[in-house]
């Protein structure tokens, strides 16, 4: 069974066009379906505006989608309240300096999401974030000491204990090292996976550093302008890449191998406008081995038991995805 | 044949009320015409403060010194303000980390871009014109000329990177200094910027400094690397030699905390520097790396320990190589 599911999730928002201009509708999420098991580690990748981090929002019940549905447990999330929503499912976000409160202290910080819940006394609070800052590798001297007194990691690990501290079930992850240094970066990172091993958690990863995406991820789906492009388990997507767009990001990540110089990713054309979309699949303007047909209409996504994927150059036949010959 | 910049012993000082905070602490360089050296290191080591204070535009309390500062035959320790902003633009130019706030958002790009040839070159309106239209065209925008006349806001991150990189190229510069130019952009703008970047060098020959934090950029662009800890340069070498047989134990730390793909196992746990990087105030003595090194003993305390050329290619301050 599912954890979380979304079923042709719609997200637009009304964009200004200023004192005299006309407001105009950007879609930054268009349709997606998506399912989280429990357990999972669901990458999310996608460059700036995919809306990836609209879809994140949409899951942690701060966003109403706009059409389709979001399911916990197979009903409304809607339906749960908000304040079970919150216990249930936790954000971590991007940039550790605008995430945490700079008035509060870091006992304070880490023990809110405790005290909204309504759980234990102040002694009990106490000892529950004391804890978690042990399990987090924050020493307990900093408890009352506030945000800007901590460096980037540190302020990272007071917003991971945050998220644990009510025991989540699934755990949204934005962005969650973009902001830091290589060295604690891999901190960060073993971190997480040994939080999610010892909570037995689930986890959405979204970001754009497809290196950690294939370290941490069990399953990734590839966005692209509000659309899943593909999904597939981490070992097949990064071995057989189906979409050209996930090749195309695969191609463009530079590892440390000195020698291979910079690849040219052949995408000629910049990222589209999103308040004024592409025809048809809205990959086809950067695509080498676009079709006749990708300039009319979206492809739908076919699926076999490997993954999804949504391009007109693969179709279904029986349980199977065959490759058009171009 | 001598190298376009060759600097010794560039220092950088800045008083804070807890103490002089030594930020770049006696480093070497040397660039030649059409080569690539990265910088590289973790925020805070002073390699942006080593690139404003190679162009002379350090913030007026840090304390800029230097053995030496050679730059295309001239001293540059000698040089007025008045002849360097000749030079900024002109003979060095910059190419910053966050293109929306390099850009001055209250002018076009047209008028940004030719402002750079009007001012050294005394061109004319339509000459300068036509250089910018065709330096935007060799960056890869479409439409340059009707782009002229946009402002800053109204393109995409990526634009204005490209904006920003057309703009140092204006006068075809003997030196890029390009510090973290594409940490801001999605990957596949980021290998695009990288590979115009390094295209554009071979053709005009132009010597180039690349700082960043992010090791597959440099091994990827780098002729040479220098590594940089609490403001020392802890090793320099090749990119083949830095990356084959990382000698520093500092630089073995950082290449294993990065996943590689195909060959870090998923899931594994990654490599971690304990520790965090010390603030470099004070009095400051011996290997600053040695609280967060596995292989430290009595003597990476006393003074030193010296740049020592393990190879021809290769060379370390570290007291396991003395």
């Amino acid at each position: 069974m599912s954890l979380l599911e979304l079923a042709g999730v719609h997200r637009s928002f009304s964009v200004g066009g200023g004192l005299f201009g006309r407001k105009r509708l950007l879609q930054a999420v268009n349709g997606v379906s998506l399912t989280v098991a429990r357990g999972e580690v669901l990458g999310l990748v996608g460059e700036s505006g995919c809306g990836k981090s609209t879809l994140a929002r949409i899951l942690l019940g701060l966003l109403e989608p706009t059409g389709g549905e979001v399911l916990l447990d197979d009903r409304p999330l809607a339906a749960h309240g908000r304040r079970e929503i919150a216990r249930r499912i936790q954000p971590i976000f991007q940039d550790p300096y605008s995430s945490l409160n700079p008035r509060k202290t870091v006992g304070t910080i880490i023990g809110l999401p405790l005290e909204v819940q309504g759980r234990a006394d102040a002694a009990a609070r106490r000892r529950a974030v004391e804890d978690m800052m042990d399990q987090v590798g924050l020493a307990r001297r900093l408890y009352h000491n506030y945000p800007n007194q901590l460096s980037g990691g540190q302020r990272q690990r007071v917003a991971i204990a945050r998220a644990f501290v009510t025991r989540p079930e699934v755990v949204v992850c934005d962005e969650p090292t973009s902001a830091l240094d290589v060295s604690v970066q891999s901190q960060i990172l073993n971190l997480l996976q040994d939080l999610r091993r010892e909570f037995d958690l689930t986890y959405v990863f979204i970001s754009h550093n497809l290196a950690v995406v294939e370290h941490i991820a069990t399953r990734v789906a590839v966005m692209y302008l509000g659309r899943i492009v593909e999904e597939a388990d981490t070992r097949e997507l990064f071995r057989a890449p189906r979409h050209p767009y996930t090749r195309a990001l695969l191609d463009s990540v530079l590892t440390p191998e000195p020698g291979l110089g910079v690849p040219d990713t052949h995408l000629g054309a910049a990222y589209p406008n999103p308040l004024d979309p592409p025809p048809g699949c809205a990959f086809h303007p950067r695509c080498s081995m676009a079709l006749p047909e990708c300039r009319v209409t979206v492809p739908a996504a076919a699926r076999d038991a490997a993954g999804g994927v949504a391009c007109h150059l693969y179709v279904s036949s029986g349980d199977r995805l065959i490759r058009r010959p171009t | 044949m001598a190298p376009l910049l060759h600097v010794e012993g560039l220092r950088v000082d800045i008083p804070t009320p807890m103490g002089m905070l030594h930020a770049v602490r006696g480093i070497d360089l040397e660039v030649a015409q059409g080569e690539t050296l990265c910088l590289v290191g973790e925020s805070g080591c002073g390699k942006s403060l080593t690139a404003l204070a190679l162009m002379t535009l350090l913030p007026q309390r840090a304390l800029r010194g230097a053995r030496r500062m050679d730059f295309g035959g001239r001293n540059l320790l000698a040089v007025g303000e008045r002849e360097m902003s000749d030079l900024r633009g002109d003979r060095m130019a910059m190419i910053f980390q966050e293109p929306m706030t390099s850009l001055n958002p209250a002018y076009t790009i047209g008028d940004q871009l030719e402002e750079v040839l009007r001012r050294h070159r005394r061109a004319q309106p339509g000459e300068a014109r036509e250089r910018a239209v065709f330096l935007l065209e060799k960056v890869g925008i479409t439409g340059a000329a009707g782009r002229l006349s946009q402002y800053p806001h109204q393109l995409s991150g990526g634009l204005r990177q490209r904006v920003m990189i057309a703009m140092a190229l204006m006068c075809a510069p003997d030196l890029i200094i390009a510090d973290e130019p594409t940490t801001a952009l999605d990957v596949t703008i980021q290998a695009q910027i990288l590979h115009l970047l390094k295209s554009l060098q071979q053709e005009f020959r132009m010597g180039m400094i690349l700082i960043t934090h992010d090791l597959g950029v440099v091994a990827r662009v780098a002729d040479r690397v220098a590594v940089m800890y609490a403001g020392e340069i802890v090793e320099s070498a090749t990119a083949q030699a830095l990356f084959g047989a990382p000698r520093h134990p500092y630089t073995q730390g950082l290449l294993r905390c990065i996943p590689v793909p195909g060959k870090t196992p998923p899931g594994e746990r990654l490599g971690v520097i304990p520790g965090l990087v010390p603030a470099p105030i004070g009095e400051l003595s011996g290997c600053q790396f040695r609280n967060r090194c596995d292989h430290a003993r009595a003597d990476c305390a006393a003074p030193g320990p010296r740049f020592v050329q393990v190879r021809s290619d290769h060379a370390v301050r570290c007291v396991l190589a003395q």
